[in-house]
């Protein structure tokens, strides 16, 4: 079908980033796609990317049904298959189990490492969690810490407007990390702001310093993290006056080891806060469709990601089933990859013969063993995707005719030719 | 395609049918009237000696939604322990006390029920719910939409709106989360919470709006029975698992004004004060007051010991309990100026003096309840214990001398604050069989499932005859959905993807225009966005959308 007409698309949820904003108003002319409203760097980019959707087997161009037929002869011939990226709506994931399960495969996700940094908190100790309206309505104190407007454009604006139902005043918004010196543009105007510079490496101790103080401990140091414990003191005083306090962090800014121990204090002191007032934890994620499929594996495996289906039961083992670590450990023979969103969520170089289901456009370093390039959710048509607080899921919807498939689609012929 | 059921021991209560042999047939996935003689009969199974009763309904069972996933993303160790392996038919999966949605459908199918219902089924979080739901191969299941907590219908309240005006935004939320019922848990206290309150009693003001859960209770109920929806308003009271909460359990029943009221897992609001440890058995007066309050159902929420998770909307009460987790972690959310959830990990140990008294308390309830039709088999799976354990409860409940020999076993100081041991009740097949699947049916308002009259769909157990029942009730001989054999001698032999079953009572749509206003000045989604259509559901994983009927009343 060929669409001439213009049509607006308005309310348009947009699944380019865990923040998932459903206030786009998106262009459609010409088979074509333009944000004109509410949009953000990564929607624009994302939404409005146009490339050429040619499979290929080596490099070399080929029918779909050609591609398939040989991603499914590797399938076959592999004893350790892994699908990994999974970046793909409900009904991708969906596919890529039942596919995982026929074939024994690995199970992971592209931000797993980021994901873990949470869930591992979480499998040891829990924590108290809130979800954006939460936020949104009654956050009077926000601790921001580490960078996360790159990832999620609009969370302030989103997340912290001048209008809320509950918060009497202004909101208090501190940040910790680095960078961010001035309040960011997107902040609302009113916003009480405070930016406290310190290494990502010096968190967790700073999180251990501010334990120690809500607890009545005693401390040597006169400073943490290169600001003074009266300055500690004081944010801790803040928090402790707040009506309801939200701490909010992006595990995927915490790249380096033993994250999920600094994700693990940050939560303690949201916990401890809440013996005299209401604090939580509002862990942000969701880009690359992770929690989507973190979800899915759970609801059906049992475990939240690297899920291992080769023994005919679910396995899990956070360390030892990643693509990275299987691939490292030359424990894989096939790789299929999924990157349905973002073209540049490109496979790891590897040796092992790698399937790419992928957005049009993506430019490999070296051709993989075949691609075939998907339709994108909520762009070419309807599926789920979650939001970064893992409650509300989205309906995307297809704004745009494409002649591609769908992931799911794509996955279910490849299981009927193996 | 006919199939005759023939020679099996029936019991229909529905159709007042005890223990009578006689033949069935299926057509189509209907029951049907005996065909001519000389008509051709596909397939003829030979049930002389077995019992056949409809497909069972669970009426109360958290299968799906935000805090079952978080609960199994939090225990691993509750999956390595409980694996299943796949087959030529089925797919691998685990689970014991947080089954994944595949070990949940094959389970509850291998255990001859066919419908499940989840309740607490969060407007915020209805898609992902029906989500999972889809994934639960084999049985049919529904939601209760958990209004009481959000602040759309508090501020109605505190505002002081009309009741049509309740009724619509009720009757919308039902339409827009698809769901066949409404549910209320701690009813304004999970908000109360948010403002820092820890505790809210049936007739305390709430914090900012100043309403009393008592006026929540009030209101829902009206408007489900203006509405005509047949499930009355499902209650998970104030105070749970709180010693003392008998007397508010006794008080919301005597203020339901004659309106019928659900209380679900009323075994954790049957609590007195007695005693040096101060925690007693309020089993007697619960039951008393159900039996003389024939507006009041209930549903039990028995406990069973070992391992399981608990998980409940409940967040003021999560948070009360936090510190008994075990193993050691624990989750709650706010959520959405809608609800909120909390996770628990919990191990019932029949040497603790609690746990072995809230076994007692259960089981007192189930036997002092005179009217099967109004008290339900259920465990709140999980939060008792899974569902898994419904064979080993249905023994306690028929067999007097296995129940007394469980209870030899209990903390002594447990068994000397009960009167369990003089009780003599054992319950028949046929009452089973209302509690299990007319009265769940019938509460429900499912008129073509629970029993075996003509017309109804084809969802039967078969029952191989056993004087141990637990054993009896583990492994069906055959169950069928639809008219389809999916389980045999307790083994899965077909899968099939479950439908979803609603109602749709008629509403003032105008109701709409106020809360697309109040979504986009204070939601973090828009309605449009919110609201659920059934071409959704589809996609979601259901095979169909089951509506029942609204009778609105005079």
């Amino acid at each position: 079908m060929i669409q001439s007409e213009e049509t607006i698309h308005t309310s348009v949820p947009c699944p380019f980033c865990g923040l998932a904003c459903d206030d786009l108003e998106v262009r459609v002319a010409d088979g074509r796609a333009k944000v004109v409203a509410n949009g953000c760097p990564r929607s624009v980019a994302l939404f409005e990317q146009e490339a050429l959707a040619q499979p290929s087997i080596e490099g070399r161009p080929v029918s779909v049904a050609e591609a398939i037929a040989r991603a499914a002869e590797i399938l076959r011939a592999a004893s350790q298959p892994l699908i990994g990226g999974l970046a793909a709506d409900v009904n991708g994931v969906r596919g890529a189990l039942a596919l995982a399960d026929r074939i024994g495969a690995v199970v992971d996700h592209v931000n797993s490492r980021a994901m873990l940094r949470n869930l591992l908190a979480l499998q040891d100790s829990g924590w108290i969690a809130t979800t954006f309206a939460e936020v949104r309505n009654r956050a009077d104190f926000v601790l921001v810490v580490g960078a996360i407007e790159q990832r999620f454009p609009r969370f302030f604006e989103r997340l912290l407007p001048r209008e809320s139902m509950f918060v009497a005043g202004n909101r208090e918004v501190v940040y910790l990390g680095e960078g961010h010196a001035r309040p960011p543009v997107t902040l609302p105007s009113g916003t009480v702001w405070q930016s406290i510079a310190c290494g990502y490496e010096s968190l967790a101790e700073i999180f251990a310093a501010l334990r120690s103080l809500l607890g009545n401990r005693a401390l040597q140091a006169v400073q943490v993290g290169g600001t003074s414990i009266v300055d500690w003191q004081s944010l801790l005083e803040r928090m402790k006056q707040a009506s309801y306090g939200v701490v909010v962090w992006a595990a995927a800014e915490f790249d380096f080891p033993h994250a999920e121990l600094l994700v693990q204090a940050m939560s303690a002191l949201v916990t401890e806060l809440n013996e005299t007032t209401r604090f939580a934890v509002l862990p942000l994620a969701g880009n690359d469709a992770d929690l989507t499929a973190s979800q899915v594996i759970t609801w059906q495996s049992g475990y939240p990601v690297c899920v291992n289906f080769a023994g005919g039961t679910p396995d899990y083992d956070p360390h030892r089933f990643s693509v990275e670590a299987m691939l490292g450990n030359a424990e894989a023979d096939a790789l299929l990859w999924i990157a349905s969103f973002d073209p540049d969520r490109l496979p790891p170089q590897t040796s092992v013969p790698t399937i790419v289901l992928g957005r049009p456009g993506m430019r490999f370093a070296s051709p993989p063993a075949v691609y075939i390039p998907v339709a994108t959710p909520g762009l070419h048509h309807a599926g789920h995707f979650f939001r970064s607080d893992n409650v509300v899921a989205l309906h995307l919807r297809k704004l745009v005719d494409s002649a591609l498939q769908s992931t799911a689609e794509t996955l279910t012929q490849i299981a009927t030719r193996l | 395609m006919l199939l005759k059921l023939k020679g099996g021991t029936v019991y229909d209560p529905a159709n007042n049918i005890d223990g009578v042999v006689r033949d069935l047939y299926v057509q189509d996935g209907r029951i049907v009237a005996a065909p001519p003689p000389a008509q051709h009969i596909d397939t003829e199974y030979e049930l002389t000696g077995k019992v056949v009763m409809a497909g069972a309904i669970d009426l109360h069972t958290h299968i799906g939604g935000g805090k079952m996933n978080i609960a199994r993303a939090m225990l691993p160790e509750d999956h390595r322990a409980a694996p299943i392996e796949r087959t030529s038919l089925t797919r691998s999966c685990s689970g014991h006390a947080a089954p994944s949605t595949l070990a949940t459908g094959y389970r509850y199918a291998e255990l001859g029920y066919t419908a499940c219902f989840e309740p607490a089924l969060l407007p915020a979080n209805a898609r992902h719910a029906h989500m999972e739901m889809g994934d639960i191969p084999n049985i049919d299941s529904g939601g209760y939409a958990m209004l009481g907590n959000d602040d759309f219908l508090l501020r109605l309240l505190a505002e002081g709106a009309e009741q049509k005006v309740i009724n619509d935004y009720v009757a919308w939320t039902l339409d827009a989360t698809q769901c066949i019922g409404i549910k209320v848990v701690n009813p304004g206290g999970i908000s109360a919470f948010k403002f820092n309150a820890r505790k809210l009693d049936l007739d305390e003001q709430s914090p900012h709006y100043r309403v009393t859960p008592r006026r929540v209770l009030g209101a829902l109920s009206l408007a489900l029975h203006q509405l005509g929806v047949p499930h009355p308003l499902h209650v998970h009271g104030c105070n749970l698992g709180v010693p003392g909460n008998v007397d508010t359990t006794l008080s919301t029943i005597s203020g339901s004004e004659g309106l019928p009221l659900h209380l679900t897992h009323i075994q954790f609001h049957s609590y007195g004060t007695e005693g040096a440890r101060k925690f007693s058995s309020g089993a007697a007066q619960i039951a008393e007051a159900i039996n003389r309050n024939k507006n009041i159902s209930a549903d039990v929420g028995q406990i069973m010991f070992g391992q399981t998770v608990t998980a409940s909307g409940d967040t003021m009460a999560q948070y009360r309990n936090r510190k008994l987790a075990d193993p050691k972690k624990w989750m709650v959310m706010d959520i959405e100026c809608d609800a909120g959830c909390g996770v628990v990990p919990f191990r019932y140990r029949d040497q603790n003096f609690v746990n072995a008294l809230q076994w007692s308390i259960g089981l007192e309830i189930f036997l002092g309840v005179v009217d099967p039709w109004r008290i339900f088999l259920t465990t709140d799976h999980p939060n008792g214990a899974p569902f898994s354990t419904y064979p080993h409860l249905i023994r306690l409940l028929m067999d007097k001398t296995f129940r007394n020999e469980q209870w030899a076993g209990l903390h002594p100081e447990a068994q000397a604050a009960s009167h369990l041991a003089s009780m003599n009740r054992e319950y028949t097949l046929y009452e089973i069989a209302i509690m299990t699947r007319a009265g769940p049916a019938r509460t429900l308002g499912l008129s073509d499932r629970g029993h075996l009259g003509g017309g109804a769909a084809a969802d039967i157990t078969v029952y191989r005859e056993d004087k141990d029942r637990e054993k009896m009730f583990s492994a069906p001989d055959y169950v069928f959905k639809d008219g389809e054999l999916v389980a045999r001698n307790g083994k899965i032999v077909k899968v099939i993807r479950g439908a979803t079953h609603t109602v749709k009572p008629a509403y003032d749509r105008s109701i709409e225009k106020r809360l697309q206003r109040y979504f986009e000045r204070f939601h973090s989604l828009r309605m449009q966005n919110f609201a659920i259509d059934e071409q959704e559901l589809y996609e979601c994983g259901s095979s169909g959308l089951l509506v029942h009927e609204c009778r609105k009343a005079v």
